[in-house]
C-alpha cells in the first residue's frame, strides 16, 4: 500500500487518545489498528480493531501511527477529505460498528483542521 | 396530540426494567449476566436495560435458528405467506404502540413513525407474503444427448438456511422488516443484531410477533458490535450476512464473508444529490410547493437517512427565489418532543451523532461555507433540555468541500448552484457514493435523461423519500452491494436448485 509521502505523519493524537490507546491495548492484551470509516450511520468515525483484523488493501493509505497502532484511511476518502490533517481524540458515547473503544462509555473520534481547497491553493 | 412517554403512567407502551435476548421464541438472559442502560435521545434518560451480550449468546441464537431451519424451510410457500401476513396483522394491530416506542428510542418524530415507519414495515411483510406465494420455478426443455427434447431442467428456490442480519439505528424497525421479511419468505431463519443505540424497539416488536412466528425463525441478540458483531458476521454457521451501516464495517463483513465463502448484501450510505432545474419555478403552483418540500426533506428523520438528499443542486437562474422559499419553510420546522404529533424534527439518535454533526458544521465554516440557517445545537427546554437536538442547517458552498463529500448523517444540507444540465450531472456524480438522487423539473425529457445519467441506485423523479415495497433500493459505487425492498431480494436469500431430469430411455453411448 502507499506509504505517507511526507516526512510528517498526517495523524496525531490528543493526550487523552494516547492514554486511551495504551490502556485499551493493555486491557485487551493485543496490538490495535485504526481504520477511518465513511458512509452512513457511524460513518466518519475511526474504527478500532485488533491489529490485523481488518485486511488493508492497495486502496488504503497509512496516515501514521498512534502508540504503535497504525491508522489507515481509504485513499479515495482521503482525497474527498482534501487530505486534512487528522487528530485522534476520545469523546463521550459508546463505540459503533464493530469498533473497540476506550472504557467508560467513550469512543474514538477524529478531529480535523480544514485544509486549503484545491482551488484555493497558491498557484 | 402528545403521547405519554413509554414507562410513564398512562403510556400506551409498557416498559420492563430489563429486557433479555429473544432466542428460540423465549426470552433468555445473556450468558455473562451483563446488561446496559438504554437511553432515550430526547431526554438522555434511561428507558430500560438491555442484554449486553457476548459471543456465547450468538451461539445460543444460532443453535435455535439451526434447530428451526429445516421445518421452516420445508413449510409450503402458502404456509410461510400466511405467517408473514399474520406478522403484518400483528404489527398493524399494535401500530400506535410500536410507533411511540420507535419514536422514543430513536428520537424520530411520532408523526413519521405513525405515517411511514410502522405502516411500511407491516406492508413489507405483506409484499413478501404475496411475492413468495406467487413465485414459480422455471422449467425448460434443454437439449439432451439422446432424445434431444426429453431432458428437462426444473429450477426451484431453496432457502439458504440461517442468516445473520445487522440492523442500523436510523430505522430500527423498518430496516429490520426490510431484511427479515424477504429472508423469512424465502424460508430462512434469522439471527438479528440491532444497532447499539436502538436495541429496544425490535424487542417490543418481538413481544408483538413472537407468538406468530415459529420459535427459532427470528432470534434477536443485543449488545455492542465490538463484542458480538464479529461473532455473528464471521460465524461459519451463517449462510449469508446482510448489513446496513458504514463502509469500513461493510468491508470487514465482506472480508469475513470471503473467509466463509458466503454471500453478502451491504447498504453503506450516500451523499445524495437533489437537483432542481430552473423550470420548477416556472409557475407559483402546487408543483413548486412540492419541489420546495422536496428540498426540505433533507430534515426527514433529522437527516439520519442513508439516502438523505444532503446535497441540493439548484440551477443558478432560480437560486435566490427558490432558496428563499426553502429557507422560509425550513424556519418553520418545529423541533421538540418527538411524541408530539406537531413535532417535525426530534433529537439525533445519540450524543456521538450530535457531536459529529456539530464538528462537520465547524469543518464547513472553516472551509468557507456560508451558514444560511441553523448551524448550532437546538435548545429545547424543560424535560428535553438534555436531548441531542441540532438545528436544521443549510450550508452554501461548492462540491469540493468536505461537507459536500462526507455523509454527515444529520439535518445539514449542503447547497450549491449549477449553470446547465451537464454541470448538474457532473456535480451529482462527483461523489464516492451512489445510493439515492432526486431530480425535479416539469420537463419529463430532462428528468428522464438526468435520471439515467446519475450514477445512483434510486433516482426519485419529482419526489423524494418514498420507500414503497416493490421499488428496488440499493447502491452504486461504494454505497453497497445488492438490492432491497423488491422481490429480487428473494434471490439474495435463496439458493437455486436445478433438477435435471432425463425422460429419455436411451443411453448416452459413451461407455
Amino acid at each position: 500500500m502507499p506509504e505517507p509521502s511526507g516526512q510528517r505523519a498526517r495523524i496525531s493524537a490528543t493526550p487523552a487518545a494516547h492514554e486511551a490507546v495504551i490502556r485499551l491495548r493493555a486491557a485487551r492484551g493485543h496490538s490495535l489498528m485504526f481504520v477511518q470509516s465513511g458512509g452512513c450511520c457511524a460513518g466518519s468515525m475511526p474504527m478500532c480493531y485488533p491489529a490485523g483484523e481488518f485486511i488493508v488493501g492497495d486502496v488504503d493509505l497509512l496516515l501514521g501511527e498512534i502508540e504503535g497502532s497504525p491508522f489507515y484511511i481509504d485513499s479515495r476518502l482521503y482525497e474527498a477529505w482534501n487530505k486534512a490533517e487528522l487528530t485522534l481524540d476520545v469523546a463521550p458515547g459508546e463505540p459503533e460498528g464493530f469498533s473497540l473503544g476506550p472504557s467508560g462509555g467513550m469512543h474514538f473520534v477524529v478531529r480535523s483542521e480544514a485544509c486549503a481547497l484545491p482551488d484555493q491553493l497558491p498557484a | 396530540m402528545k403521547y405519554v412517554p413509554p414507562g410513564q403512567a398512562g403510556s400506551i407502551v409498557s416498559v420492563q426494567p430489563r429486557y433479555e435476548n429473544f432466542i428460540g421464541g423465549k426470552w433468555l438472559p445473556p450468558a455473562a449476566g451483563k446488561y446496559r442502560v438504554n437511553l432515550s435521545p430526547a431526554t438522555a434518560k434511561p428507558i430500560c436495560e438491555v442484554a449486553d451480550s457476548t459471543p456465547e449468546d450468538i451461539e445460543t441464537a444460532l443453535d435455535a435458528a439451526h434447530a428451526a431451519k429445516d421445518a421452516w424451510g420445508e413449510t409450503s410457500a402458502a404456509g410461510r405467506a400466511k405467517v408473514l401476513n399474520a406478522v403484518a396483522d400483528a404489527i398493524e394491530q399494535h401500530a400506535e404502540m410500536l410507533a411511540v416506542t420507535e419514536s422514543w428510542e430513536n428520537g424520530k418524530p411520532v408523526r413519521e413513525t405513525l405515517a411511514a415507519d410502522i405502516p411500511l414495515a407491516a406492508d413489507h411483510f405483506r409484499y413478501f407474503a404475496a411475492a413468495i406465494r406467487a413465485e414459480e420455478g422455471e422449467i425448460s426443455e434443454v437439449e439432451g444427448v439422446g432424445d434431444k427434447r426429453r431432458l428437462v431442467a426444473y429450477h426451484y428456490r431453496e432457502p439458504l438456511g440461517v442468516v445473520g442480519q445487522i440492523i442500523p439505528f436510523n430505522f430500527p424497525l423498518l430496516m429490520a422488516a426490510w431484511k427479515l421479511a424477504p429472508s423469512l419468505a424465502a424460508g430462512n431463519c434469522s439471527v438479528i443484531k440491532p444497532a447499539s443505540p436502538t436495541p429496544w424497539s425490535i424487542l417490543k416488536l418481538a413481544e408483538v410477533i413472537g407468538d406468530v412466528l415459529p420459535p427459532g425463525t427470528l432470534n434477536i441478540v443485543t449488545g455492542p458490535g465490538g463484542e458480538i458483531g464479529k461473532a455473528l458476521a464471521a460465524n461459519p454457521r451463517i449462510a449469508k450476512v446482510a448489513f446496513t451501516g458504514e463502509t469500513v464495517t461493510g468491508r470487514l463483513i465482506m472480508q469475513y464473508a470471503a473467509q466463509n465463502l458466503i454471500p453478502v448484501t451491504l447498504e453503506l450510505g450516500g451523499k445524495s444529490p437533489n437537483i432542481f432545474f430552473k423550470d420548477v419555478a416556472a409557475a407559483d403552483d402546487d408543483f413548486l410547493d412540492k419541489a420546495v418540500e422536496g428540498l426540505v426533506l433533507y430534515a426527514f428523520n433529522k437527516g439520519e437517512v442513508c439516502t438523505a438528499p444532503s446535497r441540493a443542486l439548484i440551477q443558478e437562474d432560480i437560486y435566490d427565489e427558490f432558496m428563499s422559499r426553502c429557507l422560509d419553510r425550513i424556519a418553520k420546522i418545529k423541533q421538540g418532543n418527538p411524541l408530539d404529533t406537531e413535532t417535525m424534527m426530534g433529537p439525533q439518535v445519540s450524543q456521538q451523532q450530535a457531536d459529529k454533526i456539530a464538528s462537520y458544521v465547524d469543518i464547513g465554516r472553516n472551509e468557507g461555507a456560508e451558514v444560511l440557517i441553523g448551524g448550532d445545537r437546538a435548545q429545547v427546554g424543560g424535560e428535553f433540555a438534555g436531548g441531542y437536538y441540532y438545528q436544521p442547517t443549510v450550508l452554501k458552498g461548492h462540491n469540493k468541500m468536505r461537507v459536500f463529500q462526507e455523509e454527515i448523517f444529520g439535518p445539514v444540507l449542503a447547497v450549491t448552484t449549477f449553470k446547465d444540465y451537464d454541470e448538474a450531472i457532473a456535480i451529482a456524480n462527483d461523489t464516492l457514493y451512489g445510493l439515492g438522487a432526486g431530480v425535479w423539473s416539469r420537463n419529463y425529457d430532462l428528468t428522464y435523461r438526468a435520471g439515467r445519467a446519475i450514477k445512483a441506485g434510486r433516482v426519485w423523479t419529482n419526489c423524494y423519500h418514498q420507500y414503497p415495497a416493490g421499488a428496488a433500493f440499493g447502491g452504486y459505487k461504494i454505497s453497497g452491494i445488492g438490492r432491497e425492498t423488491h422481490k429480487m431480494m428473494l434471490d439474495h436469500y435463496s439458493q437455486t436448485k436445478n433438477l435435471l431430469v432425463d425422460y429419455s430411455t436411451k443411453p448416452l453411448g459413451f461407455f
